[in-house]
């Protein structure tokens, strides 16, 4: 019965002889507990749970998207300074202060974490704050799944949060590859851990995808055809073709795993006709995908800030959405350059080759865009615009170490070696990172009605920039010296002098993160002088713009109708006259917990899972069952903002708006 | 301020009413998991050879079963699109009664698969025993789950359509349970070809 109940949990998965993570643990205790209470003392639930956590607005969902995947990068982040620093002392007869059994555990919660819970979160978030403002909508298609979905990939985050104080985390390596994950060599949590956070986050991006396209492809403003659509909302829309058409091979790659784990099955295993490779094959065709799903956003980011502060039109409109279409459909062609050392033969493997090196032309001539819109241009160089010139200097470079890896004779020496960790956080930092920040600050003062210090946004960058640089050129060299990729200990002493540049680097960084986080408590403080009274801050080019800072609920009194490619700089060019009466009432979705208590069962469910309670497992997923079944039964999903409460809200923006004028 | 012309040339002055996306994102949540089944159907073509000494197909499977199961499953495709036609004339009771006759059929078809699936377990052909057996078994398995699933959806559409009618949503929910029924029916297509039919030959 116990066994029933309980599984294989019991007081000794809690880590009491890791003085490390007994430390975090006793420092996120307090913390939560200090946040629960201030939460109490200033009785923050009910509005907390009201205006947020039930919440099936676009913008409050894209925010909270937003900072669940800040508050993971200082998580992923820990475990990158952990391993320079493991890396950096531990030579010769020094064996660092991380045991391998938890330095494995470091390396592969650092890749998880990074992919799934920083970049994807910072991804979805920005997509879904800022689409719907972009084509001029007043929500997603689908709100209630768009608030599920957050939850999912939040109870995903907390899964694997818990797996670093409650039991372990996997030791394989961010993509799980068996038969190393496999029961027969990790028989304990941490792979399920892995499958179960993975499964339920992985839920909620597939569904977060189907509800951007159907919003992207149903609910533009009249006027705007496909190619008046921003760049951003093109990138935001191949994206989630890329999520639709990607994920569900995750989704069906684990799921096999966790047979061959749960029900002991051969699909991965080396017995009985099992092919390892398999799995590699599969989980690639996802993870290709995946780089572009992360990277394509961040492409239009830039293109909307780049002919912001330039003062121009985008240059090459059309180019860029063609070549955006074209890497969406490569990127599905290139897997196999991940394991050319698989040994599928020279043909298969140039095949392979060529089309990996394909991608670089449309990449190539959409920095080549950007360079012709800035070109002849009057460039403002405010803050964003200085994180697009940073991120063209270092991914280019990313990008020819990209095409170098490309060429199979080549990878055979560089495969699985640091040259190849340089090359993707080169691309990763130098595209993503840069990318979010970019955003993040672009839109700022759209979400939150002020613009973040610029002062100690500068220190961000450049600490980033610099650190970036310093924590990632030695690894291109240790790389081409041969250093393979996840060691925690090296006896040739002649490479630690590399390892500790590196360190230095990642130091770097550390202070640029600080710097972020000082920018955001030092804007808040400063939010006055900060203010956005227009609505348009950076003199945009795009609708978003013409809604003021924050934006009602509803974001658009009236829909607006489009007529050309920036539909706001041909507004104001025309001398368009904001509404200021005849407002008619707004229809709007309801707020609803439904999301938030399927996402907490299904979360549960997993844990259950994991430490095979079977019997609290089968228990949650029947309440998740009757959770949804009930959910159905609610017909009652909108409301009407009345014409006398949008007249109202609008008066007190003219008022604000002269005020300013 | 000047008087606002008739028809703004910037924003619409009526609400703006996009198309319902329901069907849309219906249409792109069964593709997204048509690629779950295309995957299990790649595995399948390469592992379900791999025998590792134990039973092959042409020795495991009983095709008249199969048959009678695929025509039950068929049926039911055919009876859904009764209930579609009786939906789109308003007549509700025989709307539910094509519904209740779909959902026993796929109950039936249901029967016989975990019969199937017991009958091998029996014999030591179970998901352990092979590459071949853990993709068939998945493969299978998968799609039976899948109409498990459609049968409890079908069910809660009953209750509602009996409480409500045939109101708009509940219109739009019988479409998209329509489709959900008859792309399964299209991946038993092929599993039977793919699973049963190659897998007897030698």
């Amino acid at each position: 019965m116990r066994e029933l109940l309980l599984g294989r949990l019991g007081w000794d998965a809690i880590p009491w002889h890791e003085p490390i993570l007994l430390g975090t643990f006793i420092g996120v205790a307090l913390g939560g507990v200090a946040l629960l209470a201030v939460i109490t003392y200033f009785k923050f639930w009910g509005p907390l749970w009201r205006d947020w956590i039930t919440s099936i607005d676009h913008k409050k969902i894209g925010i909270m998207y937003v900072i669940l995947g800040l508050v993971m990068l200082l998580r992923g982040f820990s475990d990158a300074v952990m391993m320079r620093a493991q890396q950096a002392m531990s030579f010769g007869d020094s064996a660092g202060f991380l045991p391998p059994h938890h330095y494995d555990q470091v390396f592969t919660a650092h890749g998880v974490i990074m992919i799934f819970f920083v970049a994807m979160p910072l991804v979805t978030g920005l997509m879904n704050f800022v689409v719907p403002l972009q084509i001029g909508a007043r929500d997603v298609a689908f709100p209630f799944l768009n608030n599920f979905s957050f939850w999912m990939t939040a109870s995903g985050a907390a899964l694997v949060m818990m797996s670093l104080f409650v039991g372990e985390f996997a030791r394989t390596g961010w993509l799980a590859y068996p038969p190393l994950s496999g029961i027969a060599f990790s028989p304990d949590v941490g792979v399920d851990y892995y499958i179960w956070s993975l499964q339920i986050a992985g839920v909620g991006t597939l569904l977060s995808g189907i509800n951007l396209i159907v919003t992207i492809v149903k609910m533009r403003a009249p006027g705007m055809s496909l190619m008046k659509m921003p760049v951003f909302t093109w990138t935001a829309l191949c994206t989630n073709v890329l999520i639709v058409a990607a994920f569900p091979v995750l989704t069906a790659v684990l799921a096999l795993l966790s047979l061959d784990r749960y029900a002991g099955t051969n699909f991965f295993t080396n017995t009985l006709g099992g092919n390892a490779m398999m799995y590699v094959n599969l989980i690639w065709i996802w993870g290709h995908p995946e780089v572009y799903i992360l990277i394509l956003p961040a492409f239009g980011v830039f293109s909307e800030i780049v002919a912001t502060f330039a003062g121009k039109r985008l240059f090459g409109y059309a180019s860029m959405v063609y070549a955006t279409v074209v890497i969406t459909i490569l990127s599905y062609l290139v897997w196999l350059h991940h394991f050319f050392t698989m040994g599928s033969g020279a043909s298969v493997n140039s095949f392979f080759g060529i089309t990996t090196m394909i991608i670089s032309i449309p990449t190539g001539a959409k920095i080549f865009n950007w360079l012709f819109t800035m070109y002849h241009g009057r460039i403002r160089f405010e803050l964003p615009m200085m994180w697009t010139i940073g991120f063209i200097c270092t991914f280019t470079i990313g990008g020819m170490t990209g095409v170098l890896l490309a060429v199979p004779p080549a990878d055979f020496v560089l495969h699985n070696s640091l040259f190849l960790v340089a090359h993707f956080h080169n691309v990763i930092i130098g595209g993503v990172v840069f990318g979010m920040f970019a955003g993040i600050t672009y839109w700022f003062p759209k979400a939150f009605g002020f613009r973040l210090d610029p002062f100690w946004g500068k220190c961000t960058f450049w600490l980033w920039l610099v650190g970036f640089w310093i924590a990632f050129t030695p690894l291109y060299v240790l790389g081409l010296m041969g250093v393979t990729r996840r060691l925690s200990h090296f006896d040739d002493p002649s490479l630690q002098i590399w390892f500790q540049i590196a360190a230095f680097g990642a130091a770097l960084i550390f202070l640029g993160i600080s710097c972020f986080i000082v920018q955001i408590i030092v804007s808040i403080r400063r939010r006055a002088q900060l203010r956005d009274v227009t609505g348009d801050p950076w003199d945009g080019r795009t609708l978003e713009w013409s809604t003021s800072s924050p934006p009602p609920p509803y974001n658009f009194a009236f829909t607006p109708i489009v007529h050309d490619n920036d539909a706001w700089t041909d507004m104001k060019n025309n001398h368009y006259v904001r509404p200021a009466e005849g407002f008619i009432a707004i229809h709007m979705p309801k707020n609803t917990g439904a999301g938030f208590v399927i996402a907490m069962l299904s979360a549960a469910c997993g844990f259950a899972l994991i430490w095979h309670m079977w019997l609290p497992a089968a228990a949650a997923f029947a309440a998740l069952l009757i959770a949804i079944i009930v959910h159905t039964f609610n017909y009652n999903r909108d409301y009407h903002v009345p014409a006398a409460e949008v007249l109202r809200v609008e008066h007190a923006r003219t008022l604000s708006l002269s005020g300013h004028v | 301020m000047s008087e606002a012309p008739a028809m703004p040339r910037y924003y619409l002055t009526t609400e703006h009413h996009p198309e319902n996306g329901t069907l849309l994102g219906f249409w792109l949540y069964l593709m997204s998991d048509c690629l779950v089944f295309a995957c299990l159907f790649a595995v399948y073509a390469v592992l379900g050879r791999h025998y590792a000494g134990g039973p092959t197909g042409a020795q495991l499977f009983d095709l008249p079963v199969v048959a009678v199961n695929t025509s039950l499953l068929l049926l039911s495709s055919i009876t859904y699109g009764f209930a579609m036609l009786a939906m789109n004339g308003n007549r509700l009771r025989e709307t539910l009664l094509w519904l209740a006759l779909t959902g026993a059929l796929g109950a039936g078809f249901i029967g016989l698969e975990l019969r199937e699936f017991a009958h091998l377990v029996a014999e030591g052909a179970g998901p352990q025993r092979s590459a071949f057996l853990s993709s068939f078994f998945t493969l299978v398995g998968t799609h039976g789950l899948h109409v498990s699933f459609g049968i409890l959806w079908l069910a809660t559409l009953m209750v509602q359509l009996a409480r409500h009618g045939l109101t708009a949503a509940n219109r739009r929910r019988v479409m998209c349970l329509s489709m959900f029924w008859h792309f399964l029916d299209v991946v038993w297509i092929g599993v039977f070809t793919v699973v049963y039919l190659l897998g007897v030959l030698p």
